[in-house]
């Protein structure tokens, strides 16, 4: 089970922007769709998940509405602001660079 | 458009925190039965489903927690969460927090109550126009007939004319005159009274920046002696007298039986503000139209105020400084021992508080002592009270509390406590503000005092200082960081916690300093009263009525008017029944001031020019000195017929005997009058009275008082008992012989002492309670250090008892500890008190400003009640059980 020190820091923000930005979520939604496009490699903790959630609404990256989830019932669904794809397309580029730059350590040695 | 939505969050959060509280748990439940959905799907029954899913999930209150830390306004939240921490420790121990708060609430209150005092009284500025420019200017002395008079003494006409002249292009100058007195006439159902009144020249009013309510003021033509008579009322006197009747100007009032033309009223706002006048002026007259022409001419009669408004650029020192040099040449000018010879100035403002300012910024600097005294108890308190948690502390510190949240949580406790101390405070400070106004309506601009916002601003001062000083001492006192010391100690409490205990004496040394301080200035202020109250008027003061007539000349014109009028009004009141004797007086000891004059002996001229005694000079009548109880000690007193043209005759008091006739040679010599000539003989000399209880007997004249010009009297009644009776049939038979006569000062010779001494009294009462006040916080302060430290020392004392210690000399040993710094804070006191006393010197009577008989009072009284504090605890300590204590363990 990936603990959260296994993500790399401040990579679940954008990982969280990035399964919003194609459609609205909630919270458990986005915990299953990571899991399930990385492979089941990256299982998302509650513990850093919600905190996590909570911080990008209060930053205004991502707002909150609540809707009737597959289920019936009613569940808080997320999605970006326009700042927070503006965000996304920030931190992506960030992200590629830095994986870009370790990529290169990595297979140097 | 990030901010809108950033703000609406910032909203919602403060706003809707409730029910974004439940939304999140509603969140955290849904993702729970997703996942106990998704194994149950996987084949586990719901019960197990369940577990699982909670296992996955983790501590659900963490989780719930974690998320709202990143939420707006989480550090406000946990403000507020210490905030309720801090209340809720305060509640569980009731006792400790009403204590505190208490003792905050005095401090707090009893500062604010004299700050808002010393703002309004001396530090508003006056209601007139540019008031920092207004000065005030008298005359001074300066080795002359009486060097126990003030530096500011009334000027002369002559000179302030001078004056004016001289300074055109410095200052405007006025002139009041503000002891004036006239018969207001019968008038429209109502009676007759004398109401006080000023003169003023013309520019008085405009040079103070004044508008009339109604009318105008003086024009330049009003102020002329051939002028129409005018007149203008004061707010208070038009609404009382004539109800706020709109339609007063140009109206008539009879003033001492001659018409006046009401011209115009005074704004209400406007009072006379002086340190000569302590009651309100009434009505105005203009200055040049009243006075006798021959008082504006000389320069040996003293009778005005020069008030003058600076122009721009000129200073009160050099506007003083070229007066004196006036001055200088009006005395080369007129070598007379009446012309005073300097000038001193000072701001209005300091006019009108003058006599208040010492006393009042006494009073705060006591206040503030009783402050810094509260602070310190409370601190000390706290400090005993986190020592009591110590092991709270420690236990809540080694799981992780910060230190800055331990400290956060202590300062807000102690916020709390000064907080609802300062409301208290407040509260109480609003009662004593009512109470002072009330008690205190002769004192100048006291209808001012209220409390206002920059009050309560001050007040939020004072509960941030005391939230400051408390806590922290408390803070540092209680040297957090050591927790593995503090959970041993309290698993092995021998003399435990000694450097908290050192922090607590030594706040215990600056109290009991404080307190000596207070009490030392109770204690001379005390007996400086004493002093005053027990001061021989010369008289017997019981039983004895006043009251004063004063006969217009427009109606009385001629002296055999005035004395025909006084003998029957006299003889009639002898012969009312109950009256044991009455007499006639210009004016009754300890009842004013009541007039002097220079005088020297015709048989022995002054070996140099300008050598004179001043003497305070009354009319009376035969039977003045037995009724007031004046003793005949040489010759003989006035007969009945040594009247009008015969009157000049007079008697002297033993004073003027020893100041001019040292050998007791007085009977049959003559005294001259320096400044009218009146020549008189003496024959008789009597007994020494006061005419104000704080000063000491004058050398002073009687002549009869039938005749020497005398339209105005006294009439002064004894009677067994009950003499205030009186007041009603004396005027009755004043107002039969004239119902047009008003009558004023009626009040017996206790109630003249009383308001005379009604400031000492009042400053000396404050003081006393502060002290008082003081002496509680201190002796509390004291038991609680004490039984801190013996609760500290229990074991200890358990193995001295156990080894042989006799009881005796444990508690011995006790004492010693807590009267120690005591005596520490005694010596601190009295070393304070001998710089500070000298402050509040103005302020004593015959009461040096280190008495000793004072010191050792306050030495003794604060030894006792430290000793009586100590006493309790000491004797507990000394009864404690070895075997008890030892096994508490």
């Amino acid at each position: 089970m990936g603990k959260p020190s296994d993500l790399v820091q401040g990579t679940l923000d954008l990982l969280i922007l990035k399964t919003l930005s194609t459609e609205a979520r909630h919270g458990w939604g986005i915990a299953k769709r990571i899991q399930q496009l990385s492979g089941e490699v990256l299982q998302v903790q509650q513990g850093s998940l919600y905190p996590a959630l909570h911080r990008l609404e209060q930053q205004g990256w991502i707002k909150a509405k609540w809707l009737e989830s597959e289920t019936g019932r009613q569940a808080k669904f997320y999605s970006l602001t326009s700042a927070g794809r503006a965000q996304l397309e920030k931190e992506t580029a960030s992200w590629e660079r830095l994986s870009g730059a370790i990529n290169l350590i990595v297979q140097e040695s | 458009m990030r901010w809108r939505d950033r703000l609406r969050m910032r909203i919602e959060m403060l706003f809707r925190r409730g029910r974004a509280g439940g939304r999140l748990d509603e969140e955290l439940r849904f993702h729970l039965e997703q996942q106990i959905a998704e194994y149950v799907a996987t084949g586990m029954n719901p019960e197990e489903a369940r577990h699982a899913a909670l296992r996955a999930f983790g501590n659900p209150a963490a989780l719930r927690d974690q998320a709202r830390e990143t939420w707006n306004w989480s550090g406000m939240e946990s403000l507020l969460r210490d905030l309720r921490i801090a209340a809720r420790t305060l509640a569980r121990t009731p006792g400790f927090a009403l204590t505190a708060i208490g003792i905050t609430a005095l401090g707090i209150g009893a500062n604010v109550a004299l700050f808002a005092v010393v703002r309004s009284v001396l530090l508003k500025p006056l209601p007139y126009t540019d008031p920092e420019r207004l000065v005030s200017i008298y005359e001074g002395d300066v080795g002359g007939n009486h060097p126990q008079w003030s530096p500011y003494l009334p000027v002369d006409a002559g000179s302030m004319k001078d004056w004016q002249q001289a300074t055109k292009d410095m200052a405007d100058m006025a002139f009041v005159s503000p002891w004036q007195e006239y018969n207001l006439s019968a008038e429209g159902g109502q009676l007759p009274e004398k109401i006080d009144a000023g003169w003023c020249s013309w520019n008085y009013f405009t040079l103070l920046g004044v508008e009339p309510a109604l009318g105008r003021s003086f024009a330049r033509d009003d102020d002329r002696p051939g002028a129409q008579a005018t007149v203008v009322l004061s707010y208070p006197f038009w609404k009382r007298r004539y109800g706020g009747d709109p339609g007063i100007v140009g109206k008539s009032v009879w003033l001492d039986a001659r018409p006046y033309t009401v011209i115009g009223v005074l704004p209400e706002s406007f009072v006379y503000l002086s340190k000569m006048v302590g009651t309100p002026i009434q009505v105005w007259t203009p200055l040049n139209h009243e006075a006798p022409p021959a008082l504006l001419k000389v320069y040996e009669d003293h009778e005005f105020i020069v008030h003058a408004r600076l122009i721009h650029g000129a200073t009160l020192p050099a506007l003083v400084e070229r007066l004196r040099m006036v001055q200088k040449q009006i005395v080369a000018a007129h070598p007379k021992p009446a012309v005073h010879n300097a000038v001193n100035g000072l701001s209005m403002l300091d006019d009108a508080v003058y006599g208040y300012k010492t006393p009042l910024y006494a009073l705060l600097a006591a206040t503030g002592c009783v402050l810094l005294i509260a602070c310190m108890n409370v601190s000390s308190l706290l400090v005993a009270r986190s020592a009591a948690r110590a092991r709270e502390l420690a236990i809540r510190t080694a799981l992780g509390a910060g230190r800055l949240r331990l400290m956060r949580e202590r300062i807000l406790e102690s916020l709390l406590l000064s907080a609802a101390g300062g409301a208290l405070g407040l509260f109480l400070a609003w009662a004593g503000v009512r109470w002072l106004v009330e008690t205190r309506q002769d004192m100048h601009l006291v209808e001012a005092i209220h409390i206002d916002s920059a009050v309560i601003v001050f007040a939020m001062g004072a509960i941030a200082l005391c939230t400051l000083l408390a806590g922290l001492i408390s803070v540092l006192g209680s040297g957090d960081g050591q927790i593995l010391a503090s959970l041993q100690e309290s698993s092995r409490g021998q003399s435990a916690g000694r450097s908290r205990a050192g922090l607590r004496r030594a706040l215990l040394v600056m109290e009991v300093g404080l307190t000596v301080v207070l009490l030392v200035g109770a204690g001379l202020l005390l007996k400086s009263y004493q002093r005053l109250r027990n001061s021989d008027l010369g008289v017997p003061v019981d039983n004895v009525l006043t009251l004063h007539i004063s006969l217009p000349e427009a109606r009385y014109k001629k002296p055999e008017q005035w004395v025909s009028f006084f003998e029957t009004l006299i003889g009639r009141v002898r012969a009312l029944p109950g009256v044991q004797a009455a007499g006639l007086v210009s004016k009754a000891p300890g009842e004013g001031w009541g007039g002097d004059t220079l005088m020297t002996v015709v048989e022995r001229p002054p070996s140099r020019k300008g050598e004179a005694t001043d003497m305070m000079i009354r009319g009376a009548e035969p039977g003045y000195f037995d009724a007031i109880g004046i003793p005949l000690l040489r010759g003989r007193l006035f007969t009945s017929d040594e009247r009008l043209e015969r009157a000049h005759v007079a008697v002297i008091s033993q004073a003027a005997e020893r100041a001019f006739f040292p050998n007791g040679d007085a009977i049959g010599k003559h005294l001259k009058s320096e400044f009218s000539g009146d020549l008189v003989e003496v024959i008789g000399v009597v007994g020494d009275t006061r005419w104000s209880v704080s000063v000491a007997p004058q050398p002073t004249l009687y002549w009869p008082i039938y005749g020497n010009s005398y339209s105005v009297a006294t009439i002064v009644v004894r009677a067994r008992r009950d003499v205030e009776s009186f007041a009603v049939p004396v005027q009755k038979l004043i107002s039969q012989m004239d119902p047009d006569l008003p009558v004023s000062d009626v009040m017996t010779l206790r109630e003249a002492i009383g308001r005379s001494t009604t400031d000492s009294k009042f400053d000396s009462i404050l003081v006393l309670a502060f002290a008082a006040i003081a002496l509680v916080l201190a002796a509390a302060g004291l038991y609680g250090v004490l039984a801190y430290l013996i609760a500290q020392r229990r074991t200890e004392i358990g193995i001295r008892i156990a080894l042989g210690a006799r009881r005796e000399q444990v508690a011995r040993l006790m004492l010693g500890d807590g009267l120690r710094p005591v005596l520490y804070g005694l010596v601190l006191g009295l070393g304070a008190s001998a710089a500070v006393t000298r402050l509040i010197e103005s302020m004593l009577y015959e009461t040096r400003a280190l008495d000793p008989a004072v010191l050792a009072a306050v030495s003794l009284i604060l030894l006792i009640v430290a000793a009586a504090a100590c006493l309790l605890p000491a004797w507990r300590a000394s009864r404690l059980d070895p075997v008890q204590a030892l096994r508490t363990e």
